[in-house]
C-alpha cells in the first residue's frame, strides 16, 4: 500500500516539476499511439462498412477472422512486424526497425481489427429496413455509407476509443519493434517495464499512474464529443 | 463518408508516419544498432557513455538491451552491429563460429551472493561460490534464480555445474523469469539467495532485506567484451560504425569514465576498466 | 375513357427465395395521378412487390418508368431519386425532424434555401412544424410516421409508395394521419401506390385496388370492381360480399337523411353530406334483407324503419355454408346473406323478383370522392 502511496507521490512530482524525461516519453506515447488510432480509425470504419453493408459468400467467415482478430495477442503481432522489418527481412530495406514508426505500424496493425470489429457490429444493429429506406430516398452507394456511419456515429466512437485503449496501454509489441530507446522509442509502457525489471517499483507506478491519466484525458475527449452528438 | 476522405485521411498518416522517420532512412549508416544486455543497461553507465560517443561521432546508436542471449542471436542473424555482452563461454562460440570480427575487453564488475541475514545455509564470509552453492543445497535453503538466459543467469548455472548439482526441480530453487532488480525483490521478499551483479545490489540495496554473503571469488567476475559483428556475414551490418564504438569504448578517456562511473551515487565503483589487460589475468 | 397513362409499369416480375417463387406478377401498371392499393392477407407478396417496384431489391423483369426501361434506359439512381418510400416503422435519424424531413433533399444535393422552402411545406401538410427542432428519438408513434411521410412528401416525389404506413399506429393517432396524408395526396395529385391489409382503408383511399396471395395477383381493377365482381373464391373471400356503389348526394330527408343517386335509384343514407358531393357507398350483405313484395307491387309501404326499400331480382344464389349468398340486380349490383331457412321460405332463385331493404344507417358512406 505504502508503495502505491510513494508511487502517487512520485507519479504528481513528476508531473509537477515536468520532468522532461518523462515528458518527452508521455509525448511520445500519446504520438505513437495517437497517430496508430487514427490509422487504424480510418481503416477499421471503412473496411468495417464496406463488410457489414456489402452482401458476399463468406461474409461470416470473414466477420469471424475479423472478431478473432479483436484479440491477436499484440505480443505476436510485434513478433510478426519485427520479422518483417529486419534487416534480413522483406522490409529490411526501409531500415525501419527500432522505430518510432514502426511501433506505430504495429500498433496500427493491433488496433485496426478491433476498431473493424466493433463497427461491423455497429453497424449490422442498425435496423434492417434503414438501409431500403436510405436507398429509397434516392442515396448513391457512398452516400448510403456516409449517413448509415453517421447514424452509428455512438458505436463508432466506442470503436475509437476501443482501439486506443488497446495500443495505448501495449507494451509487448512496442518493445519488439521499438527498442525502448531512451529519448526515441521509449514510451510509458516499455518504460514502465524497465523500471519495474529495475526494481524501481515506484517510478513504475507513478509511470503508470500518468499513463492512466493520460489515457483518461483523451477519452474524456472523445467521451464528450460522443455524448455532444446527441441532440437534444 | 465521402468517398475520398479516409483515404486522403489514410494517406496523410502514413505520409506523416514515413517522414518522421525518414531522417533514419537517409542516414542508414549513422545508424548503430547495438545489442547488450538489461543488466548492462539498468546500471546507468550507458546513460552516460552512448551520448558522448554519438556526440563525439555524429553516430545515433540504437540501444537495444535484451537478455545475453538473444543478443548474441541478434548478432548471428547480423540484426545488430556491435555486442556489449558478458557471457565469455557463449562469446567465444560465437568466435569461432565466425560471426564476430573483433572481440575486445571492456571492463569487469563481479557478482556477488546475496541472502537472508538469518543466513540458515551458514554461508557468510566463504571465499568459494561453488562452496557456497553447495551448502545452500543441502540445507535446502530457498534460492531464487532468474531462469532467463540471461549473462547472470549462465553465471549462476555454471557455479551448479561446478559443484556437480542440479537445482532445477527441486522446491527450494525457483526461477523467476525476472529482470535482476526483480528477482533482487522477490528474494528480499521470500528472504531467499540469489546471485546478484553487485551493481543492481547497491542501487537497490536501501530498499532490500538482503545481505551480501559471499563475494570476491575469481569465479564471480563479471566480464564485459565489445563484439563487432562480422559484415561478410551479413554485408548490411554497419561496420564502420561497429568499429567506432568497440574503439570508443576501450579508449583511455572512456574507460577512465567507465572506472569513475557510480562513485559518487552509490559509494562504490560499479565497473573496473580493463581495455589492456587480459582476460586470464583479472581478478589476480 | 381511355385509362390514364402508366407511370410505372413492371412486365414479368418474379422474385425467387428459397427455391420457391415469393412474387410472380406477370404485369402492373401504375397510372398517373391514380391511388392504387395492394390488399392481400400476410406472406401475399405485396411488399415484396412494392421494394421491387422501388428497385430496391434484386427481382428478375423489366420495370419501366414512363416508357423508358429502367436500369438500361432510365438510370436506377434516377428512377429511385423520382420515387419516395413510406414504411410501417418511422425509420427516422438520429437527428431533428426538420433534419429528417430534409434527407432526401440533401441526398439530391439541393441548396440551403430550397431545403428550407420543400420541408416547411412538408411539414406543414402534416401539422408538426412546431415539432421541427425536436429530436427524432422524443417523437410518439405518430408524431415519428408524421415525420416519415413529410420526409417522403418533401422531395416531391412523381411515385408515393406506402408500405402499411399507419398499421402501426393506435386507432387514435391513425384517423388523423390518414385524413392529412389523404389530402395531401389529393391536393398534389401524387401517383401513390399504397400496401395494405385493411380492406376499409384501401376503399376509402384507393382508386383501384389489387388483390393478392401467394405472390400473384388475383384482381386489380376499380374498387368497385373488385368489390362488386371478385374473379374468384379467394378474392371473394378476402373482399367479402360487400357492395360498393357510387353516386352522388342530391338531397336530404330531415337533418340526418341525406339522398344519393345510384344508377338512377334513389338510396338514402345516415349522415349530413353536402349536396352534390359524389360519394361511394359500401353495404354489408348481413344488413341487405328480402321479402315477398307485397302483392305484387314493386315498392312496399313505409311500415319499417328500414327507408330503402326497392324492388330487385335475383340473379345468383350461392350456398356459403352456414348462410345463402344471393347476388341481386336493383338497377345496381346489390348482396345479401340469408339463412337457409329463409330461403326455403322465400323461394329463393335465379330470376325470382323480391323485395330488397336495407336501413340507411346500414349504407356506409365510405368516402367522398
Amino acid at each position: 500500500m505504502e508503495l502505491i502511496l510513494d508511487g502517487l507521490r512520485k507519479a504528481f512530482w513528476l508531473l509537477v516539476t515536468m520532468d522532461p524525461e518523462v515528458f518527452g516519453i508521455t509525448l511520445l506515447s500519446l504520438k505513437v499511439s495517437g497517430l496508430a488510432t487514427l490509422i487504424s480509425t480510418v481503416v477499421g470504419i471503412s473496411l468495417g462498412a464496406l463488410v457489414a453493408l456489402a452482401r458476399f459468400p463468406g461474409k461470416r467467415i470473414v466477420v469471424g477472422l475479423v472478431n478473432t482478430g479483436m484479440g491477436l495477442p499484440p505480443v505476436v503481432v510485434g513478433l510478426f512486424v519485427s520479422i518483417l522489418l529486419w534487416r534480413s527481412g522483406p522490409l529490411g530495406f526501409l531500415g525501419m526497425l527500432y522505430t518510432p514508426a514502426a511501433m506505430v505500424v504495429a500498433q496500427a496493425v493491433i488496433a485496426t481489427p478491433i476498431v473493424m470489429g466493433i463497427s461491423i457490429a455497429a453497424l449490422q444493429q442498425l435496423p434492417q429496413k434503414l438501409t431500403l429506406q436510405v436507398l429509397a430516398l434516392g442515396a448513391t452507394k457512398p452516400q448510403l455509407a456516409r449517413i448509415l456511419t453517421k447514424e452509428a456515429r455512438l458505436p463508432l466512437l466506442a470503436a475509437v476509443m476501443a482501439g486506443f485503449g488497446g495500443v495505448i496501454s501495449e507494451v509487448g509489441a512496442s518493445i519488439m519493434v521499438g527498442g525502448n530507446i531512451k529519448g526515441y522509442s521509449r514510451v510509458l509502457t516499455t518504460a514502465t517495464v524497465m523500471e519495474t525489471g529495475r526494481g524501481n517499483f515506484e517510478t513504475a507506478i507513478a509511470l503508470g499512474v500518468i499513463l492512466l491519466l493520460l489515457a483518461y484525458a483523451v477519452n474524456l475527449v472523445l467521451t464528450h464529443i460522443q455524448q455532444r452528438e446527441r441532440p437534444r | 463518408m465521402n468517398r475520398n476522405r479516409p483515404l486522403l485521411l489514410l494517406a496523410v498518416a502514413l505520409a506523416a508516419c514515413l517522414a518522421w522517420s525518414a531522417p533514419e532512412y537517409a542516414a542508414a549508416e549513422r545508424n548503430i544498432i547495438l545489442a547488450t544486455t538489461t543488466s548492462t543497461q539498468d546500471s546507468g553507465l550507458l546513460d552516460v557513455l552512448i551520448p558522448a560517443f554519438e556526440k563525439k561521432t555524429g553516430y545515433f546508436v540504437k540501444t537495444i538491451a535484451v537478455g545475453s542471449g538473444q543478443a548474441m542471436a541478434m548478432g548471428r542473424k547480423g540484426e545488430a552491429d556491435v555486442l556489449l555482452v558478458h557471457s565469455p563461454e557463449a562469446e567465444r562460440v560465437f568466435m569461432a563460429e565466425g560471426f564476430g570480427t573483433g572481440r575486445r575487453l571492456v571492463m569487469h564488475n563481479d557478482f556477488i551472493i546475496v541472502g537472508p541475514a538469518a543466513d540458515r545455509a551458514g554461508i557468510a564470509g566463504m571465499k568459494s561460490a561453488v562452496g557456497a552453492f553447495r551448502k545452500i543445497a543441502a540445507s535446502q535453503a530457498l534460492f531464487m534464480s532468474r531462469g532467463d538466459s540471461s549473462g547472470t543467469d549462465a553465471k549462476e548455472k555454471a557455479i551448479w555445474r561446478a559443484a556437480g548439482i542440479k537445482p532445477e526441480g527441486q522446491k527450494w530453487y525457483q526461477e523467476t523469469g525476472l529482470g535482476m532488480g526483480q528477482t533482487l525483490n522477490v528474494a528480499s521478499e521470500k528472504q531467499g539467495y540469489t546471485l546478484s551483479d553487485r551493481g543492481t545490489y547497491l542501487a537497490l540495496k536501501k530498499r532490500l532485506d538482503l545481505t551480501i554473503q559471499v563475494q570476491g571469488d575469481r569465479g564471480l567476475l563479471n566480464i564485459y567484451h565489445v563484439i563487432e559483428v562480422n559484415p561478410e556475414k551479413w554485408p548490411k551490418v554497419n561496420a564502420a560504425g561497429a568499429k567506432a564504438f568497440a574503439a570508443f569504448v576501450t579508449a583511455p578517456d572512456t574507460q577512465a569514465v567507465i572506472g569513475a562511473f557510480g562513485v559518487d551515487k552509490l559509494g562504490s565503483h560499479l565497473f573496473f576498466p580493463d581495455a589492456e589487460k587480459r582476460e586470464e589475468d583479472l581478478g589476480r | 375513357m381511355s385509362a390514364p397513362a402508366a407511370v410505372i409499369e413492371g412486365k414479368g416480375l418474379s422474385v425467387e427465395r428459397g427455391g420457391a417463387l415469393t412474387l410472380d406478377v406477370p404485369y402492373i401498371d401504375v397510372r398517373e395521378g391514380e391511388v392504387l392499393s395492394l390488399i392481400g392477407p400476410n406472406g401475399a407478396g405485396k411488399t415484396t412487390l412494392l421494394q421491387t417496384v422501388a428497385h430496391l431489391v434484386p427481382f428478375a423483369g423489366e420495370i419501366f418508368f414512363r416508357g423508358r426501361r429502367v436500369g438500361s434506359d432510365y438510370p436506377v439512381l434516377a428512377y429511385r431519386r423520382s420515387l419516395a418510400m413510406v414504411f410501417q416503422e418511422p425509420l427516422l435519424f438520429d437527428a431533428t425532424v426538420f433534419e429528417n424531413a430534409a434527407s432526401g433533399l440533401k441526398i439530391r444535393g439541393l441548396k440551403k434555401a430550397a431545403i428550407r422552402e420543400a420541408v416547411t411545406e412538408a411539414l406543414g401538410r402534416f401539422g408538426i412544424m412546431g415539432l421541427k427542432d425536436r429530436s427524432a428519438r422524443s417523437l410518439s408513434g405518430g408524431e415519428a410516421q408524421r415525420t416519415s411521410l413529410a420526409r417522403a412528401f418533401a422531395v416531391r416525389p412523381e411515385v408515393m409508395l406506402l408500405d402499411e404506413p399507419f398499421s402501426s399506429l393506435d386507432p387514435m393517432s391513425r384517423e388523423p394521419l390518414i385524413e392529412d396524408m389523404e389530402a395531401a395526396v389529393r391536393t398534389t395529385g401524387t401517383t401513390t401506390v399504397l400496401v395494405t391489409h385493411d380492406l376499409m382503408e384501401a376503399l376509402r383511399l384507393s382508386d383501384r385496388i389489387a388483390v393478392m396471395y401467394g405472390g400473384r395477383i388475383l384482381q386489380a381493377g376499380p374498387a368497385e370492381e373488385v368489390m362488386n365482381a371478385p374473379a374468384d373464391e379467394f378474392v371473394a373471400s378476402f373482399v367479402g360480399a360487400g357492395t360498393l356503389l357510387k353516386g352522388q348526394v342530391n338531397g336530404a330527408k330531415g337533418d340526418d337523411v341525406a339522398v344519393i343517386t345510384v344508377a338512377g335509384r334513389q338510396i338514402e343514407a345516415a349522415g349530413r353530406i353536402a349536396r352534390g358531393e359524389r360519394v361511394t357507398l359500401y353495404i354489408r350483405p348481413e344488413n341487405v334483407t328480402l321479402s315477398i313484395p307485397d302483392g305484387g307491387a314493386a315498392e312496399g309501404p313505409q311500415v319499417t324503419s328500414a327507408r330503402n326499400v326497392i324492388p330487385g331480382v335475383v340473379t345468383r344464389v350461392a350456398s356459403m355454408g352456414f348462410y345463402q349468398k344471393v347476388s341481386l340486380d336493383c338497377g345496381f349490383p346489390l348482396v345479401s346473406y340469408i339463412t337457409g331457412e329463409s330461403r326455403e321460405a322465400l323461394s329463393v332463385a335465379e330470376g325470382r323478383r323480391l323485395t330488397v331493404s336495407f336501413k340507411a344507417t346500414a349504407v356506409h358512406v365510405i368516402k367522398k370522392s
